[in-house]
């Protein structure tokens, strides 16, 4: 159950952390696309998460220590450009993914054929916004290229072998670069490289080694229910 | 079925338009008498000014309260108690800023923008629901906002489904739909926080405490001092008056509130065999005015958080803005070199 956990924290914190928008976006289309997105995943979650136990238990009472999803998910929402970029990257990921595990006859095929087409949207979204944002202004450029460069570092660790799961991350991993490399190139922004680029790609949220925002993101998504052990809302 | 244009249009053959006094008067005549006949008044039928004006200005206020009303309930979303209740939350949240979409779009079809309405918000120049300057402190404030917020926008809102204008009695259709579906959440939630454990009631019990008389104060000042009541009910905007929509509610919510086991905070309240109505207490309608005027719990902190996430989104939408720009101008160089490529310069026009 290693690999629904694992699946399912990225969908739930990601999730979290698109809630946060709510009444925050820069136009109420975003409110909604964002809101829709969030719920998406939040779904996703849910399916997951209940493959491998309880989804209340799992997502309310378990530690920081205990959640596996990747670093690039738990990472605060930034500006409009750093949720989009982090976005792009992790949708991309997602979409090949399930396109993968939908492929195939494992216990992930059913769910992953439904989300495929939910994070095909995501991914379209997320595209488009990097675009607008890449060759828009001078000052959307700008935060778009630092957005894509803050956030490369973490996106190594989206192609780690995860236990239980039958995925040539190598093969994602080239393919998911082609796609990106694409877009970052069409909205004219330089695909990150250099020497701070891969600093922490090999990123241990997998391994329940989290960055430190990530702690707080817990305490306020947990606290009402472990205010109230036991009860049922 | 005959719309109000038709209708002047016959007027103005019939009648000679020589005379323009005459042309207005019969103008009015066929609006009043499509107003009076239960038909809709369309975007590009003539309409009084004053109409005109205090729809834009209930639209409005109306989007307005769907896009504040967003944040009470947004408060809580990274604190939801359950994944159900998580996802059932945003997707209500999801829902208002929809519905805020819907109703800018249908005040747009009287001749204003969106824009233009978000700036008086921002100023302060429009208003929006009193309701949303109240603080959501715990989980059950999102039931009791359910329940009782949606409850009583719902009981306004249904009969704005068959007001004289179209666009917005279209618009109010849809919404109430949904709006019906959030109440009956907003009443579960409180059922299941009612016969929970000891805290989660009290908890339920103080929400409804703190939202009962901001919900009564939802449907308006009393008829006899509500300044807009008696020109919209002419005009069939409004179709039943303050007073006898909140009557209407109490009604409704006292048998409601003893099927969650919850009790309502008026010691007034009680049932009245003469009237077949329930009576209640007098409502404070200083503090009324006081939210009205700004200086509720949270109106600063409403609109400053609203103002916020418009001047931050400022560069996002000029992104939009310049992105659109370059493409358009690419493709329609783009199309017109083709279109002069396939027609060759047959006529010379193609790039005129």
């Amino acid at each position: 159950m290693a690999a629904a956990l694992a699946l399912g924290d990225d969908a739930l914190v990601l999730s979290h952390r698109l809630g946060e928008w709510a009444g925050h976006a820069p136009v109420l289309e975003e409110e909604v696309a964002l809101a829709n997105i969030a719920l998406d995943l939040l779904g996703q979650a849910r399916v997951l998460l209940s493959m491998a136990g309880d989804e209340d238990e799992l997502a309310y009472l378990r530690e920081e220590r205990a959640f596996r999803n990747v670093q690039l998910v738990e990472q605060p929402n930034g500006d409009f450009a750093h949720t989009i970029a982090r976005q792009l990257y992790f949708s991309t990921y997602q979409r090949l993914l399930y396109a993968h595990l939908a492929a195939g006859d494992g216990e992930f095929a059913g769910l992953a054929a439904k989300a495929v087409k939910e994070v095909a949207y995501h991914q379209d979204h997320a595209e488009q916004w990097t675009l607008r944002l890449g060759d828009g202004t001078e000052v959307s450029h700008e935060r778009m290229r630092r957005a894509c460069q803050a956030l490369w570092r973490f996106t190594g660790e989206m192609f780690q072998p995860v236990e239980g799961l039958d995925v040539d991350g190598e093969g994602i991993r080239a393919v998911w670069l082609e796609s990106v490399s694409a877009v970052l190139r069409q909205a004219t922004l330089d695909v990150p490289e250099g020497p701070q680029s891969g600093a922490w790609s090999a990123g241990a949220g997998r391994q329940g080694l989290h960055t430190e925002p990530f702690g707080r993101m817990l305490a306020e998504m947990q606290h009402l229910h472990r205010s109230h052990p036991g009860a049922s809302w | 079925m005959a719309t109000a244009a038709h209708r002047i249009a016959r007027t103005r053959e019939e009648d000679s338009p020589a005379d323009e006094a005459a042309l207005a008067a019969a103008y009015e005549a066929a609006f009043d008498a499509a107003v009076a006949a239960d038909e809709r008044i369309e975007p590009r039928d003539w309409m009084p000014d004053a109409y005109r004006a205090t729809l834009v200005r209930q639209i409005a206020q109306h989007a307005h309260s769907e896009i504040i009303g967003m944040q009470p309930e947004a408060n809580w979303i990274t604190r939801a108690p359950s994944l159900r209740r998580k996802a059932i939350l945003m997707a209500k949240v999801q829902d208002e800023a929809g519905h805020g979409l819907y109703l800018y779009s249908a005040a747009e079809t009287l001749g204003t923008s969106r824009d233009e309405l978000l700036d008086k918000l921002h100023s302060g120049r429009q208003k929006y629901s009193s309701i949303f300057n109240y603080p959501t402190l715990t989980w059950a404030d999102v039931g009791a906002i359910g329940w009782l917020v949606d409850g009583a926008a719902i009981t306004n809102q249904v009969p704005l489904c068959r007001c004289s204008y179209g666009p917005y009695a279209r618009a109010m259709v849809r919404i109430c739909k949904e709006e019906s579906f959030h109440q009956r959440q907003g009443y579960e939630l409180l059922q299941a926080l009612s016969r929970g454990t000891p805290e989660q009631h009290e908890m339920a019990q103080d929400a409804v405490n703190r939202w009962w008389w901001p919900s009564l104060m939802m449907f308006g000042p009393p008829d006899d001092q509500s300044q807009h009541s008696a020109q919209s009910m002419t005009w069939k905007i409004k179709r039943h008056s303050n007073d006898e929509l909140r009557q209407r509610f109490v009604d409704i919510c006292v048998p409601q509130a003893e099927s969650l086991g919850l009790t309502l905070p008026d010691p007034d309240l009680r049932w009245n065999e003469e009237r077949g109505h329930y009576d209640f207490g007098e409502i404070d309608w200083t503090e009324f005015r006081e939210v009205l005027k700004g200086n509720g719990p949270c109106n600063e902190q409403r609109i400053t958080q609203r103002r916020a996430a418009h001047d931050e989104g400022t560069w996002v939408r000029e992104a939009a803005a310049a992105y659109a720009e370059k493409h358009t101008a690419k493709d329609i160089t783009k199309d017109r070199s083709k279109d002069i490529t396939k027609d060759g310069a047959k006529d010379g026009e193609t790039t005129a």
